[in-house]
């Protein structure tokens, strides 16, 4: 269960008239407890929804408020949630550091007591599972966009966390690729938090939160929620 | 279970907001040292730039160079090690698609080993370059050419910046890559310190103009991530 | 290996030509203990027959490893040219002995390197490497962290490769591939973009903690 409690986050920004940096707020204050099996967050460009995502496993911290993860503080308990909560980004480039899928896989899994061939054997079945069992040694570069994010996904999957949490996992994907990703993310166990600008996936969510302007503007059912984004977005346009 | 208040916290006076909690840096900089040295072999493999003098400028330096001025002596210095010895380990990532521990005999092995210390003086240089350009830009002298050509120049911390960051490039190239160099020619190619001077000043040009383009983008990236100023190191 | 063949730069295997020769098998750190003392060798002993019997070692090491001669030249190419240039400049400044030996030395030298790198996996020696830096953790350098770079900076190379042609054709689309300053500023800062988010991708993978 993931549990926000009066959560502020703050942020430094240069004075463009050359003063001291000042802080500016990006998101909150957002009290929250989200069990959902699938929750889906949506919002413009810049309204916080990626900052609330990076709160669920400690990439970013509160500057105040707690948020925590089955009881764990993701500031005190920082590798503790890492271990629970997966995180999955946009673009693959970034977040794919080996130079072969291989491993790539085997690099997560280096936390979990192994040896050596016992992760190769583990790396290959998490391979295996997204149908990338022949691409294990082909470099990243040489693999197409869609088999990179489902490399990514395969890459946080293997030490199986307790909750998934992914930043706009479809954003660079074509139709095709989109539909395979969002299908596998619809067959996990797991709880998984997904921020989307793809309001078909978030009609399929338990639990929609919309963040406008650095604050929660709507949560609830999904229909009603994708109803009022698309209202607020038609009121900007 | 949730508040969902007005913008009203948006306006709400920059006192009352809690300072920002940061997160440890070290995978940043894992990432932000792996990156410049990736950054510094793409240079090098790169063709070189034919010139009027007939000696073709590769980006390397102007790569090493960068990685100290943006990245602070620590993490730039770390990015120029990495580079040199996954070069000498055998990845053909030095000058011309070359690598392996070779080039320590061939004749450019000063230049090359000169590299991390280069990196790590110019983040030297560079934090003086900076925290120099902050105090003049609050001086008298900033209020005078305010007065005299606006916000522009007197205010803009690039304006400061820029000139700055060009002297600290200089001085760490000169400092340490050309004189490591030319005492490498010395002991390769069994030639006197003016045989080797001359060689080296063949560079020099190309070096400038590095270290100019260096600064600058340095600048920008600065501007960029305004943080990196503060996480310099 | 299935997939397209990896370019030079993307993979550890770079310049290493597999084979099973004495030289191969031989372990790396012995190989590289030998080309240190085979490098001071050459700088103190002087004179021009001692250079040739440099050379003569390093030729034999060549044909003991079995390496096809395309294979070094590619390194060797601008020692040959160096030192042709240095030959003939010490010759008409210093005489022949002076000339021979300097230029042969050069060559010896940069051949027998040359050998090494061909018959060690360069993962072999990023091994032997990581095993010199396991001292490192005692300011704050972990093996696994080492390791990490390493990989990083491999996976790095083509994605900054790819980002330079992106921004090159970007700079050509808005006319202005002849200007430096519209390659260079959005190449690097995007780059920096680049690496800040792969920490945050590495801290979220909970790499580089405990």
């Amino acid at each position: 269960m993931i549990a926000l409690d009066d959560v502020l986050v703050t942020a430094y920004s240069p004075d463009p008239a050359g003063g001291a940096d000042r802080v500016v707020r990006l998101l909150g204050p957002v009290t929250l407890e989200l069990v959902e099996h699938r929750v889906a967050i949506v919002g413009a460009n810049g309204s916080g929804k990626s900052t609330l995502a990076r709160l669920l496993n400690g990439l970013v911290l509160p500057s105040s408020g707690t948020v925590r993860v089955n009881g764990l503080d993701t500031a005190r308990d920082g590798a503790a949630v890492r271990r629970t909560v997966g995180f999955m980004f946009t673009d693959p480039d970034a977040q794919l550091v080996m130079p072969t899928p291989v491993e790539d896989v085997a690099l997560s899994l280096r936390r979990l007591p192994m040896t050596p061939a016992e992760r190769d054997v583990a790396a290959r079945a998490a391979l295996d599972r997204f149908g990338l069992a022949d691409r294990a040694e082909v470099p990243v570069h040489a693999l197409s966009g869609g088999q990179r994010q489902l490399l990514a996904l395969a890459s946080v999957l293997a030490t199986e966390p307790a909750i998934l949490v992914c930043d706009e996992p479809t954003t660079l994907l074509d139709l095709r690729w989109r539909g395979v990703v969002d299908a596998l993310l619809a067959d996990l166990d797991q709880q998984v938090v997904v921020v989307t600008h793809d309001l078909d996936a978030a009609l399929q969510a338990d639990r929609v939160l919309v963040v406008d302007d650095g604050s929660l503007v709507f949560d609830g059912d999904s229909a009603q929620a994708v109803a009022h984004y698309r209202a607020l977005m038609q009121v900007r346009a | 279970m949730t508040s969902a208040p007005d913008n009203e916290t948006a306006a709400a006076p920059a006192v009352a907001l809690p300072a920002p909690i940061a997160r440890s840096s070290v995978t940043t900089d894992v990432a932000l040292i792996s990156t410049f040295a990736a950054f510094i072999a793409v240079c090098a493999i790169l063709p070189g730039i034919p010139t009027p003098s007939g000696v073709p400028i590769t980006l390397q330096t102007f790569a090493v160079i960068l990685a100290g001025l943006v990245l602070g002596w620590r993490r730039g210095g770390l990015a120029a090690l990495l580079y040199v010895v996954l070069g000498l380990a055998g990845l053909p990532i030095f000058s011309g698609g070359v690598g392996g521990v070779a080039v320590l005999a061939g004749p450019s092995v000063g230049y090359l080993l000169a590299f991390p210390f280069a990196a790590a003086l110019a983040g030297v240089l560079a934090g003086w370059a900076l925290r120099t350009a902050e105090r003049l830009r609050s001086s008298s002298l900033a209020d005078r050419l305010t007065a005299r050509y606006g916000d522009g120049v007197g205010r803009a911390p690039s304006a400061w910046r820029y000139p700055l960051l060009v002297v600290a490039g200089l001085g760490a190239s000169f400092l340490t890559i050309h004189p490591a160099g030319i005492v490498g020619l010395m002991v390769r190619l069994g030639i006197t310190l003016p045989e080797a001077f001359a060689i080296d000043v063949v560079y020099w040009t190309g070096d400038v103009l590095k270290n100019l383009a260096a600064a600058a983008v340095a600048v920008a990236v600065f501007k960029a991530f305004p943080d990196m100023l503060r996480s310099r190191r | 290996m299935s997939g397209p063949i990896r370019p030079p730069w993307a993979g550890p295997l770079g310049l290493y030509h597999p084979g099973t020769t004495v030289i191969h098998r031989a372990p790396a750190g012995l190989k590289l203990a030998f080309l240190a003392m085979f490098a001071i060798a050459v700088v103190a002993v002087r004179g021009p027959a001692s250079a040739l019997a440099f050379l003569g070692i390093a030729l034999l090491a060549q044909l003991v490893a079995r390496i096809p001669w395309h294979r070094t030249t590619r390194g060797l190419v601008p020692a040959l040219v160096t030192a042709a240039l240095i030959g003939a400049y010490q010759w008409w400044a210093r005489g022949w002995a002076t000339a021979l030996e300097v230029s042969v030395d050069l060559v010896a030298l940069v051949l027998l390197g040359a050998v090494v790198t061909a018959t060690t996996r360069a993962d072999t020696l990023l091994d032997a490497l990581a095993r010199l830096a396991r001292p490192l953790r005692h300011v704050g350098l972990s093996p696994d962290v080492v390791a990490l770079s390493v990989g990083l900076f491999l996976r790095t190379i083509p994605v900054l490769a790819r980002m330079s042609l992106e921004t090159r054709d970007a700079a050509r689309a808005r006319g202005l591939d002849r200007e430096p300053r519209a390659i260079l500023v959005p190449a690097a800062v995007r780059m920096v973009a680049h690496a800040r988010a792969t920490g945050d991708a590495l801290a979220a993978r909970g790499l580089g903690e405990n």
